[in-house]
């Protein structure tokens, strides 16, 4: 197994707080990664530290082989890392279409002209915005934000991907086009870390969780196993008493 | 917001009969300007000469502050250098030779600043490069006076007011050429995604400090070229009156009224805001600082968006501002 991502001892202080401490896993060509843990545990900034959104305090991150740990975030794209947000973050003043080119630029893949055209087009179908690209992504629904958001990921196309809480706040049917999506990226081969809190997606979609809690690393292995681990459970749901 | 949805976009490499036809009719209207000192070479030509100035002034400016919303003050330090490039070197160097280095200069400095400044956001970047023209302006006093006989600076060319017209004409057509080609590329589309989202932008794999300091540097030097053009009209340079930084503010002024999320936007506010501070320059001389701080107040009030928003309500009231494609 080719490892794409390797952290290894990833580390973030914000003064006195320690949101990542020592982190290290590894994230294998066309695996798809489940990063969970309780809010708060540390998941975004792990995601965040990856994506040069944050430098970490100390540690390496890798991307094949590569160091890229502590660069600046433009540089972890064009080596070929994309991602979402959190909060979902559309470019207000260009159109739909506009916004997936924007992810297939600059990135390490430079395309333009009437390539990119085809390619953005072909993305919305993809995610299922087709036919839609010259709306205002304001008038999106949330679910179809969230789709552009990562129509506008895969258009660099990325050695890694990165999806925080891609699935959070989608109703119960978009939550199964949600997973139905991620799932035929999963087919295509490509390289994911998910942070998700949806238990039934991360059984659906991951081959391998790290469990985090308060910054460090708990647990991490196949999804079934991990979440039956007494700790893991404990980190959720607090200690077990009798009624366990 | 309305117009960058319909500016340039990557989806259009070809010019467009519609460009096309833009360009034939912009073509036309510049000529019919550089008409304009065959009819009267007096007061009229005087305005022309203001408001060659100002439309060249305002299209460099909005190349930078257009896209990344970065209110620039320091219009009246890339100009000044611009004027005391000339005042300082017209008896040794040929007037060519002179604008090349006022644009160079002012790029330079633009770069420098940009390098410097560009991390500030919002306040501290307009404060910063308010306060920037002040210190060149001081550092220059302090040179002429320990350095130089004096502290002002004679310029006598043979130049007249039409050839100074026409010069700032083509610089304003050039800055809008050029802005128009940077629309056009990969920098003009990366501006537009900074201008959105910065943070996006970074992870989309734009280098923002990069495209911003190029472009900021784009601008100072043809806000350097401009100050270059006009020393000649000066006559007697003092850094008083080169970096002054009402020219700053007006600039800000006219380009916010006409509206910057087009090119050509700030055409719109240069021409009546020129013709208006005309009038009152010469009808209210003393209370020039209160009726500009009225007028700044009034278009950010009343018409935050400019002539350009305020046309496209007017031409789409019932629908949401935004909704047509540039695709």
């Amino acid at each position: 197994m080719t490892a794409i991502l390797e952290v290894e001892g990833a580390t973030k202080r914000f003064g006195g707080l320690t949101a990542v401490n020592d982190m290290r896993f590894r994230v294998a060509a066309h695996e798809v990664l489940g990063l969970i843990g309780p809010n708060g545990s540390g998941k975004t900034t792990m995601i965040n530290l990856i994506s040069g959104a944050l430098k970490p305090s100390a540690g390496a991150i890798r991307l094949r082989g590569r160091a890229i740990g502590g660069l600046r975030p433009d540089r972890i794209a064009q080596a070929g890392i994309g991602r979402t947000f959190q909060l979902v973050r559309i470019l207000p003043g260009l159109t739909v279409q506009e916004n997936v080119m924007a992810g297939g630029v600059f990135g390490h893949r430079r395309a333009w002209g009437p390539a990119l055209v085809r390619e953005a087009a072909g993305l919305l179908e993809r995610v299922g915005l087709a036919g839609r690209g010259g709306e205002a992504p304001e008038q999106l629904t949330y679910i179809d934000q969230k789709r552009l958001e990562l129509a506008r990921a895969l258009a660099g196309d990325p050695q890694l991907l990165l999806l925080d809480e891609w699935l959070a706040g989608l109703n119960p049917t978009e939550l199964q086009t949600g997973i139905a999506l991620i799932a035929a990226l999963r087919e295509e081969g490509r390289t994911i870390v998910l942070v998700e809190h949806v238990m039934h997606a991360i059984r659906s979609l991951c081959d391998r969780c790290v469990v985090m809690n308060s910054g460090a690393k708990i647990a991490e292995g196949p999804v079934a196993a991990v979440l039956s681990d007494p700790q893991v459970v404990a980190a959720y749901l607090g200690e077990a008493d009798e009624a366990g | 917001m309305t117009a960058a949805v319909d500016a340039a976009s990557p989806a259009r490499i070809a010019v467009t009969p519609a460009e096309r036809r833009i360009g034939g009719i912009a073509l036309l209207l510049f000529a019919a300007a550089a008409g304009l000192p065959l009819l009267d070479t007096g007061y009229w030509l005087s305005l022309g000469v203001n408001l060659a100035m100002y439309a060249a002034l305002c299209t460099a400016w909005t190349l930078f502050s257009g896209p990344t919303h970065y209110v620039s003050l320091a219009t009246a330090a890339f100009f000044g250098l611009g004027t005391y490039s000339v005042g300082m070197g017209i008896d040794i160097l040929p007037f060519p030779v002179l604008l090349a280095i006022a644009a160079g200069l002012g790029a330079a400095l633009a770069a420098l600043v940009g390098l410097a400044t560009l991390r500030l956001s919002g306040m501290y970047f307009v404060i910063f490069t308010l306060g920037l023209a002040e210190l060149v302006r001081q550092v220059v006093t302090w040179y002429q006076t320990n350095f130089t006989t004096g502290v002002g600076l004679y310029v006598f060319t043979d130049l007249t007011e039409a050839h100074l017209y026409w010069m700032l004409l083509a610089v304003a057509a050039l800055a809008y050429l050029t802005g128009w080609l940077v629309n056009r590329s990969r920098l003009g589309f990366a501006m537009r995604i900074i201008g959105n989202d910065e943070l996006v932008a970074a992870h989309v794999g734009i280098d923002t400090a990069r495209a911003k300091v190029i472009l900021f540097t784009i601008s100072g030097a043809f806000i350097g070229l401009v100050g270059a053009i006009m020393a000649p009209r000066f006559a007697y340079i003092e850094p008083p009156s080169a970096f002054n930084p009402m020219i700053s503010f007006l600039v800000v002024i006219m380009a916010l009224l006409g509206g910057t999320g087009r090119l050509w936007g700030p055409l719109l506010g240069v021409i009546p805001f020129t013709l208006l501070w005309d009038v009152i320059s010469a009808r209210f001389p003393n209370q020039t600082s209160l009726l500009l701080g009225i007028a700044f107040l009034g278009v950010v009030y009343l018409l935050p968006r400019g002539v350009l928003g305020l046309a496209a309500r007017l031409r789409r009231p019932a629908a949401p501002a935004r909704g047509a494609g540039g695709a």
